[in-house]
């Protein structure tokens, strides 16, 4: 050793070392082997027209059923709405209804400033930024109704933009 | 280690008397900070009152016009102010100062004093509403971003102040080791300034020019990666003057020795190493960032705390050692020993045990896949508010309880003393239960940096509200503490009874093993430092600028303008 170290301190900071790198491998199994790593495409679209993108024209918004157990949902948000499209009737939707067991795959863009995507209480919980396609596939199946929020600040009416998710047995 | 050269251990004067002029310099400086303490605090009510919902701010003043005053006066003002008077105390007693540099220093008061007020001009008018982040492309008025950058370049004039201050000591005294104190505030003087490069150049270059109209667009994704490639060192800036105290201060103050002087000087060096190539870790949800190298900076991340366990161990055995000198028998008998009454002591130790669940709710923010639960949410306020408003805040209102008394020549009465710990007391319990209640609805989803909102109704909203009625009552409480406080700083500046105050600095114990002369190799640990930068940015910085859509037009309308 180069630097004098009292006994107990190395043994505490050979466990305390040891304990960070078994947390590092899980970490990275979790990643690299099972494909748990946060959104990350790099999809680029043109924020100043995202219709440019097949997803986000406004025929294809909100709930598509893909397949059986399979949904897309594609939003376009801007301050201070989420757009999920519009139903037969032609009025704006702001809730969505998903068979649990599900498979899903949201993606949204901005046509303005930064805002957030998080279904609230769960994993899917996204930045969305200008120039992105911000998209993440997740399995819902723990029922009930939860609350899509916009966690980053977008401006006066920030805490007025969300919409609902229900996932129904 | 027997064949390289040791330092020369004899000792050296480290406790300089401070001189008028100088007391008048630092005074400011922490004047400042606790001004800020009050007008901060305030914004900070009035946002747990909002929240509970019993509440509308009153002549039309906006919600986040008060969170952008809470975040910028407290988590920059406040914060930079405290510390630069702090760093240039700490100087002066240990290694001096010239009086040319003095009035250099007083150029970066005034720098950063009108840069806080230029930046609080374009707040109070609704023109800055941008939060203290100020992501693109909300776009503020650009003399909001030209007061940040004065504040930002004032406070590295002072650091170059520092840094001369060491230079000169050390040519006077060639071949000893620099002072303790003096060599953690140039390590700090040091991160600080490597990192707000960062924040500077996209300010200078990126915002400025975009926000008076001579650029058309600005890169997104590159201006947050610059952010928080200052942001994250930003928050050990704030925490490494408390390790100061921790290290430095607390051993004298409770009569006993520095544990290892070469085990601080290294847990300084380690966290100037890995609190800059970070900042992916408040990146991780963002969509143009390769999931690889983000892991890189998470793995970097975590090598923080190899520092964090060498300083609770090094607190942890100077609380032992000197418990056991003054007798203390059986396993734990120390801790009685400990001077549970002085609240030079007893604030800066609430701090210590808040950073054991503040650090654990670091590891977790960082942690690649769980920050996917609780990014964005409320966790993350009631995280920082133990960190910086917890850990920092009560073990700087401990070094104010003697530091102010020092410079004004003035005493900690015992009836100061007491209202200082009712104050800690107060503290503790007011986050306690605003910081309990932010963790536990951010794990339920809540949102962060949001005005009261019922949203669609439903259970999930209802619960959350509940523990917004939970984080009013904290909230309040806390409030309280900051009246007491900003009372007992005044008291401490112009009405304490005249006399002398110690500032404490602590010794090596006699038979301590002499610090490794490599500890001044500053270029060294610079060296090291900019390798790790250039290895966790280099490659993904380009693949943003290669792969970056168009840029974003400024946006004007979100915030009211």
């Amino acid at each position: 050793m180069i630097m004098h170290l009292h006994k107990y301190e190395k043994i505490w900071l050979i466990f305390g070392i040891g304990s960070l790198i078994v947390f590092l491998v899980v970490l990275g199994y979790g990643a690299f082997w099972q494909g748990t790593h946060p959104q990350s495409h790099g999809v680029t679209i043109d924020p100043n027209n995202i219709e440019s993108n097949e997803a986000f024209k406004p025929e294809n918004l909100g709930l598509t059923k893909v397949s059986d157990d399979k949904y897309i949902v594609n939003i376009a948000a801007s301050a201070f709405f989420y757009d999920f499209g519009k139903d037969e009737e032609g009025k704006t939707v702001n809730h969505i209804r998903i068979p649990k067991g599900s498979t899903v795959l949201f993606q949204v863009a901005t046509k303005d400033v930064v805002h957030g995507f998080h279904v609230a209480g769960t994993n899917v919980n996204m930045m969305v930024e200008p120039g992105y396609v911000s998209s993440l596939e997740t399995v819902m199946d723990k029922p009930g109704t939860y609350t899509v929020v916009c966690n980053e600040y977008c401006g006066l009416g920030h805490h007025l933009m969300y919409a609902t998710v229900e996932v129904y047995e | 280690m027997a064949l390289a050269k040791k330092l020369d251990p004899t000792k050296v004067t480290q406790s300089l008397p401070i001189s008028k002029p100088e007391s008048r310099l630092y005074m400011s400086f922490i004047s400042v900070a606790f001004i800020s303490l009050l007008i901060g605090g305030l914004m900070g009510l009035l946002q747990t009152l909002v929240r509970s919902g019993k509440f509308t701010l009153p002549f039309g003043i906006d919600y986040y016009q008060v969170l952008t005053v809470h975040g910028v006066i407290l988590g920059l003002v406040l914060t930079t102010f405290f510390i630069v008077g702090f760093h240039l105390a700490a100087m002066g007693k240990t290694v001096g100062i010239s009086e040319q540099q003095l009035r250099v220093a007083w150029i970066g008061f005034w720098m950063m004093f009108f840069g806080t007020a230029m930046a609080a001009t374009t707040i109070l008018l609704g023109e800055a509403s941008v939060l203290y982040t100020f992501y693109a492309p909300l776009r503020a008025h650009p003399v909001f971003y030209i007061g940040l950058a004065l504040v930002i370049v004032g406070s590295w004039i002072v650091g170059f102040v520092n840094w001369h201050q060491l230079a000169v000591w050390k040519k006077a005294h060639p071949g000893k080791k620099s002072p303790l104190l003096a060599f953690m505030v140039t390590i700090n003087t040091l991160m600080w300034f490597i990192a707000s490069l960062g924040v500077a150049v996209a300010v200078l270059v990126q915002f400025i020019p975009w926000s008076l109209g001579y650029a058309e667009t600005i890169n997104v994704l590159l201006s947050r990666t610059l952010f928080w490639y200052f942001g994250h060192p930003l928050v050990y800036f704030w925490l490494l003057p408390a390790y100061m105290a921790w290290y430095v201060m607390i051993p004298k103050i409770i009569g006993g020795k520095i544990f290892s002087d070469s085990l601080a000087r290294m847990s300084f060096v380690l966290f100037l190493f890995f609190s800059i190539p970070v900042g992916f870790h408040h990146q991780l949800t963002e969509p143009g960032i390769d999931p690889t190298w983000k892991f890189i900076q998470v793995t970097l991340t975590m090598m923080v705390v190899i520092p964090s366990l060498m300083t609770a161990f090094s607190l942890f055995a100077t609380f032992e050692i000197t418990g056991r000198r003054k007798g203390a028998k059986g396993l734990f008998g120390w801790f009685k020993k400990l001077p549970w009454k002085d609240v030079r002591f007893l604030a800066p130790f609430i701090g210590m045990l808040a950073f054991i669940p503040g650090g654990i709710g670091g590891i977790i923010n960082a942690s690649h896949q769980m920050n996917s639960l609780i990014h964005n949410t409320i966790w993350v306020t009631g995280h920082f508010h133990l960190t910086v408003a917890t850990t920092v805040m009560l073990t700087f209102f401990g070094i104010s309880y003697w530091l102010i008394p020092h410079l004004r020549g003035r005493k900690l009465t015992p009836q100061i003393n007491r209202l200082g710990i009712i104050q800690a007391i107060i503290w503790t319990v007011g986050m306690t239960i605003m910081s309990g209640a932010m963790h536990i609805a951010g794990l339920l989803g809540a949102p962060r940096r949001s005005s009261y909102s019922e949203y669609a109704g439903g259970d999930q909203v209802t619960e959350w509200i509940g523990y917004q009625m939970a984080q009013a009552i904290g909230g309040t409480i806390l409030f309280i503490g900051i009246i007491l406080m900003v009372y007992i700083f005044i008291k401490l500046t112009f009405f304490a009874p005249k006399g002398e105050e110690e500032f404490p600095i602590a010794e090596e114990e006699e038979d301590a093993e002499p610090t490794p002369a490599w500890f001044e190799n500053w270029k060294m640990w610079i060296g090291i430092t900019i390798v790790l930068i250039l290895a966790a940015y280099t490659i993904p910085v380009i693949d943003i600028i290669q792969h970056s859509p168009l840029g974003s037009k400024p946006f004007d309308f979100p915030i009211g303008r």
